[in-house]
């Protein structure tokens, strides 16, 4: 979808309607990068007059809470009102950052309550770097407009004589046509029909008319189907050979109920989606709006927490629902103050405190470990390798939880590392990633290590502290470039190493060669790691050998 | 507030609804986990077992709502001490909550405004004699899991901080959804649940289609739908409260005992747990079902999702638990 001037056009009918009627239009998923072209559209979305929030608010400010402040200087307790509360419309910037805990409040709110409509903006490169799936879900539109803003582009106006979304009537078949272009899709999620039904009849009060048309439904379609789904749906001509059981039977359904002219409606809402799809979902790559986070990373990532953990000192702060105070040095600091403050106050009885006085208890919290397996899949370490390393994750995850572990899995083979498993703690997520794991061709050891250096990286300013595996008989032969060169690949997987512990990532060295290799011990001392030969290991040994070395 | 959907009106997923009804006929089951898809209707039934439960009777001011005046906790200022019909409490926990916010803290307003020191309840006090809801309960951070864990084994809620030391009685039915696609439960915790049941999107599409139907002729006219299926709802919660009554007097064979203890062993479940809850729900299923005898037929249809997630897991086992249970069962059962 590079470079793709409908992408803006459909932009300005989303926002169009989003500033027509926001509960109807259902919320929306914005995922691009700040820069011109995204304060064009919060310009455009500017007379929604949204409240801003940002994924580290806290609950007070959402829900409404005390207002610590005011409270003390009068001496009677002043709330304040949430931001939720009082906002029809809700801007949470930078959600790609934005935590499961607040995604799951927010969509509990949705859930429960009309209002706010929340418009999420997502910075996020990374396709797992994105809103989480409890909220991106419950939000209908999702726009990722792509190349250049066409000049001179605007929101699509409503009609001239709008009607009211809650007025207009979509037919029985109409429902029918949207549900089942949704399973065509794959889309599993009923949510998704469901939205559509709604933008649908927005899209149809835009338009002026009280009666859902097929414009209405095509729109809807093209608005919230694409980025949700799974598969590709048939082709037509293979449809009407020999035609599945979902397509079959939205034809069957308008027959009987003399709609003829919902069949080739039904092909062209295919169409009309079908040509939206992203180009990698052939390649059986869930698009990245919908991708389910890759790592169940519901646990302890803030590295200094406020709940558990070793202690700290306390800190002066704000309670804002999430801090616990610490009672005694909050006291002591309001302590010497007090026969000046008296000296103001008078009349006030009890302790005089300030806000600035309050301190707040602080725990340096020890962060989850990520098991970051780099396994050799080349044809020189057999591919029973693979196998082994593969039951070695799922074995580690069984026991994960206690540990506070998650694993990833990087495979090297051929020519290049590929991230086969991005960090997670999700068994069944594992299981389907690592079926039908493909071995053979050269050993990119570098390569290997290159990745896995990324990734630490990467999960490490997600809070996790990252160890990496190394599964390999290491004899490396593909240098960092693609080439076949065995001098420039050993010399490239020393220098990746040194990289490697350069940034003080742990790991752990494991040779699978029937003989131990002198290459991988330097390896591994260049990695400043320990070194176990293993031939003819197990899963189970495997998983032994690696949970005691983690230990030691 | 958006007025919750039917429960009755829900398409489809029997095994949620009847495990959920299961726990309203006995909360001593423990609860109900209902693990699967995005979208399948897990929060709707949640929010709708609330509207269907009968109501409490409880004291009006009381905190944790007690039953009794007497059974108020010592610290609870209690106002009004009329007794009221409320309706069973179902608590959401949201992920995120604070340890402040589950089990209560000082009230920190009293504490600077006035120097008084007293407890300001949590979550886990409001669920008291209700349900708690975790949604994403596999998301839960691992010290509200500990928290949750302490309190479910005890049915009490015991606060010691700040200077405060305060206890409460915390009996509910847990009830937590979640994809498992996004992490692992504890075992630990999963074991607390007495039931487990996975949902998966309707493959049918006539069902599918019936869902997003009756969702739109729930948004377009609330009233007019919610009449439509409150004699239904109502018909459910009359049989709820019959079949409490019924309950005690269920008659259980003693080779249906033998029946638990063969199932579990040669399921090789972890602990007695598994056999309590098996019993408990088979009587409730009969009780709910108008039976005065329980059979094995009561036993075989619950087994699954009494069961299932109480297995060592095998993670290099391809096919689900349930299906290992389904497959037990029949084996020892015949």
């Amino acid at each position: 979808m590079s470079d793709d001037p409908d992408s803006w056009d459909r932009a300005a009918l989303a926002i169009g309607l989003l500033l027509f009627d926001p509960v109807f239009a259902g919320g929306l998923h914005l995922r691009m990068r700040a820069g011109p072209a995204r304060d064009r559209i919060l310009d455009a979305l500017s007379p929604l007059a949204a409240r801003r929030i940002h994924p580290t608010i806290s609950d007070d400010q959402l829900f409404g809470g005390l207002d610590l402040g005011a409270t003390l200087k009068s001496g009677h307790i002043i709330d304040n009102k949430g931001i939720l509360d009082t906002a029809q419309v809700v801007i949470l910037s930078m959600a790609e950052r934005c935590s499961t805990g607040l995604a799951a409040r927010l969509a509990a709110r949705t859930d429960r309550a009309v209002t706010p409509v929340i418009i999420a903006l997502d910075e996020g490169a990374e396709p797992d770097e994105t809103l989480p799936p409890a909220l991106s879900g419950r939000l209908a539109l999702y726009l990722s407009p792509e190349g250049r803003m066409p000049a001179g582009w605007a929101p699509v106006p409503a009609g001239t004589e709008p009607f009211d979304p809650a007025d207009v009537t979509i037919a029985a078949e109409q429902i029918d046509a949207l549900t089942t272009l949704a399973a065509r899709f794959g889309i599993d999620n009923l949510r998704a029909p469901t939205m559509a039904v709604r933008l649908a009849r927005c899209h149809a009060a835009f338009s002026g008319r009280s009666m859902v048309t097929d414009d209405d439904l095509g729109a809807a379609a093209a608005l919230v189907y694409p980025q949700r789904a799974t598969t590709f749906p048939e082709e037509p001509a293979a449809e009407d050979d020999t035609p599945p059981p979902p397509p079959e039977n939205a034809p069957d359904d308008s027959g009987s109920d003399g709609q003829p002219d919902t069949l080739p409606d039904g092909d062209l809402l295919v169409d009309a989606v079908r040509a939206l799809l992203p180009a990698d979902l052939l390649a059986g790559l869930v698009p990245a709006g919908t991708v389910a986070r890759a790592s169940g990373n519901g646990a302890g990532k803030a590295r200094k927490g406020n709940r558990r953990g070793r202690p700290l000192p306390s800190r002066p702060g704000r309670l804002d629902g999430r801090a616990r105070i610490d009672l005694v040095a909050t006291l002591r600091a309001a302590a010497p103050w007090q026969p000046l403050r008296r000296q103001a106050q008078p009349d006030t009885p009890g302790l005089l405190i300030r806000p600035g006085d309050i301190r707040v208890r602080r725990y340096e919290e020890m962060s989850d470990r990520l098991l970051i397996f780099a396994v050799d899949a080349s044809g020189s370490a057999a591919v029973s390798r693979l196998n082994e390393a593969k039951g070695a994750v799922e074995l580690l995850l069984a026991q994960a939880y206690a540990a506070r572990d998650h694993v990833a899995l990087i495979s090297f083979r051929g020519s290049g590392a590929e991230l086969m498993l991005p960090p997670t703690r999700s068994l069944v997520q594992t299981k389907r990633r690592l079926a039908g794991l493909p071995g053979g061709g050269g050993t990119p050891l570098a390569a290997g290590l290159e990745q896995a250096a990324g990734l630490a990286e990467q999960s490490r300013a997600r809070g996790l502290t990252p160890t990496v595996v190394l599964l390999t008989d290491g004899r490396a032969n593909i240098a960092l470039d693609g080439a076949p060169d065995r001098a420039a690949a050993a010399a490239d997987a020393l220098q990746m190493a040194a990289v490697l512990r350069a940034r003080g990532t742990s790991a752990l060295v494991i040779d699978m060669s029937n003989r131990p290799q002198e290459a991988l011990r330097t390896l591994a001392g260049h990695l400043n790691a320990p070194y176990l030969a293993l031939p003819r290991a197990n899963a189970e040994r495997l998983t032994g050998a690696v949970s005691a070395a983690l230990d030691a | 507030m958006k007025t919750p959907f039917p429960f009755s009106a829900i398409v489809g997923q029997a095994e949620m609804k009847q495990a959920m009804i299961l726990t309203a006929v006995d909360p001593g089951i423990g609860g109900v986990l209902v693990f699967g898809d995005r979208g399948t209707g897990k929060s709707t039934a949640v929010r709708a077992l609330a509207a269907l439960l009968p109501p409490i009777r409880a004291v009006e001011s009381c905190p944790v709502n007690s039953q009794k005046t007497a059974d108020c906790p010592e610290w609870a200022e209690l106002g009004s001490k009329k007794i009221v019909m409320r309706p069973t409490p179902v608590i959401d926990l949201p992920l995120g909550a604070t340890e402040d916010r589950v089990v209560g803290a000082l009230d920190i307003e009293r504490a600077l405004t006035r120097g008084e020191k007293a407890f300001e309840p949590g979550l886990l006090a409001r669920a008291n004699r209700g349900y708690l809801y975790i949604d994403e309960v596999n998301l839960l951070e691992d010290h509200i899991v500990d928290l949750l864990l302490d309190v479910a084994q005890s049915g009490e809620n015991v606060v010691e901080r700040e200077g405060l030391s305060i206890r409460h009685p915390a009996r509910f039915v847990l009830v937590g959804s979640g994809n498992p696609e996004e992490g692992e439960l504890r075992p630990q915790l999963l074991d607390r649940f007495g039931l487990s049941v996975e949902v998966r999107s309707p493959g049918d599409i006539d069902e599918r289609v019936e869902v997003i139907r009756r969702r739109h002729a729930f948004e377009t006219d609330v009233e007019a739908f919610m009449q439509t299926w409150e004699p239904q709802d109502a018909e459910v919660r009359d049989t709820i409260l019959k079949a409490r009554k019924r309950l005690a007097k269920i008659q259980t064979p003693d080779e249906i005992l033998n029946d638990c203890a063969r199932l579990c062993i040669a399921l090789g479940s972890d602990g007695l747990r598994g056999e309590l809850t098996l019993l408990r729900t088979a009587r409730a299923l009969a009780a709910w079902q108008g039976n005065r005898r329980l059979t094995r037929a009561h036993l075989a249809a619950i087994a699954p999702s009494a069961l299932s997630h109480r297995l060592r897991r095998d993670p290099l086992d391809e096919a689900g638990s349930g299906a290992r249970v389904t497959r037990i069962v029949s084996e020892v059962l015949g």
